[in-house]
């Protein structure tokens, strides 16, 4: 079974200048690898959206590859997302998704059907290409290609679970981690310095 | 129902005036025909979504990007999307024109529609500033909430508080045939 953190490294060494989306558990994993933090960031305060964001970026600068690291408890709430992304077929759109079955983040409890295949969901809706892994060989070796070629791909990957014995930190510093973020990106992408302080957290 | 017209093409040229580059949209009864004047406009590109809790995030993205969206989504819709305007507009401080369908606006305040009885109490809860656009002689309300949102980081509602004419209708009322 394929980790977090093997997942993360070998996600990274393929990523070129992708800007990135994260959300639960591989966030911690991917800022531990990322070679370009500056081009990510993670959806920790809107539950389950990473994929929709993700989309977002994808449709305004469609040149730039986006990889977005979902999980499967956030895609199964929003599920729709997938025939959104399906149904606007940006090429530059990576979709990866860590399935474990549970919910990592709130204690390991199982998610309502631990045996949805999210590639064949992602197929159905009509995505370009549709992936699964369960061995990190062979998630290594088929990522450049994958990655190389148009999308929107999804990449599902059989991750080892990891269940989080404490609760979340939040603190205000915490969160005022995603819009500072969200405004690096944007200065990083647009090359504007452009977006104030505004909402609870700046 | 609500005394005036309001027709999408005029709406549509508002957006343009703005420079909006994408109207992330769930089709509601209210905005139908604002769907078909939008797919005239080639500088606008429509992203419509399966659910409305997408368009918020949806819209942050292009944002970040460095796009210029608006979203529509009905009233209904808008309180399916709580968590999305709560973690991704006004957590992050994101300038945002919502245009939302006033689904059972009837300025008579015994609408049996909660829907619509519930709109202005919620967006004052949810403290998102608003205004409200029954017709043509109210588009004048569309700069100011793109103003609004710029100047305050922050999404601002444009609540559409009566259905869009059929593009047909615009025609025989400003040809004067009618």
């Amino acid at each position: 079974m394929i980790t977090y953190a093997d997942s993360c490294r070998v996600l990274n060494e393929s990523r070129g200048d992708a800007v990135s989306v994260t959300t639960m558990t591989q966030t911690r994993y991917w800022n531990q690898v990322s070679t370009e933090p500056d081009l990510d960031i993670s959806i920790s305060n809107g539950m389950s959206k990473a994929s929709s964001v993700a989309l977002g970026l994808a449709l305004g600068d469609p040149q730039r590859r986006v990889l977005c690291l979902d999980s499967e408890g956030s895609l199964l709430m929003n599920f729709g997302s997938l025939a959104t992304i399906a149904g606007m077929a940006p090429e530059n759109f990576y979709h990866v998704v860590f399935n474990n079955g549970i919910y990592g983040i709130t204690g390991g409890q199982p998610v309502p059907a631990p045996g949805v295949e999210y590639a064949k969901a992602a197929e159905a809706c009509g995505y370009v290409s549709a992936h699964r892994f369960s061995d990190i060989e062979s998630l290594d070796s088929a990522l450049p290609e994958i990655l190389s070629q148009p999308g929107p791909a999804l990449i599902e990957i059989i991750v080892k679970g990891e269940p989080q014995k404490e609760g979340v930190d939040q603190t205000w510093e915490s969160n005022a981690m995603m819009p500072k973020q969200l405004r690096a990106m944007r200065k990083r992408l647009t090359g504007k310095d452009d977006w104030g302080p505004g909402g609870p957290y700046l | 129902m609500i005394n005036g017209i309001l027709h999408p093409k005029n709406v549509v040229d508002q957006l343009v005036q703005q420079g909006v580059s994408h109207y992330v949209t769930l089709p509601d009864s209210e905005t139908a025909h604002m769907y078909e004047a939008l797919m005239a406009e080639p500088s606008i590109t429509v992203v419509p979504v399966s659910r409305e809790g997408e368009a918020i995030p949806v819209a942050a993205g292009l944002f970040i990007a460095g796009q210029n969206p608006v979203i529509s989504i009905q009233n209904a819709g808008l309180y399916e999307a709580g968590d999305s305007l709560r973690g991704l507009a006004l957590g992050v401080g994101l300038p945002l024109v919502m245009f939302i369908g006033y689904r059972g606006h009837n300025r008579k305040g015994d609408t049996p529609d909660s829907a619509a009885t519930i709109l202005e109490p919620f967006l004052h809860l949810w403290r998102v500033d608003y205004f409200v656009v029954e017709s043509d002689e109210d588009l004048d309300r569309v700069p100011l909430a793109f103003d609004r949102a710029a100047r305050t980081n922050q999404p601002v509602a444009v609540a559409i508080g009566t259905e869009y004419a059929k593009e047909e209708t615009a025609e025989i009322v400003t040809g004067g045939a009618g």
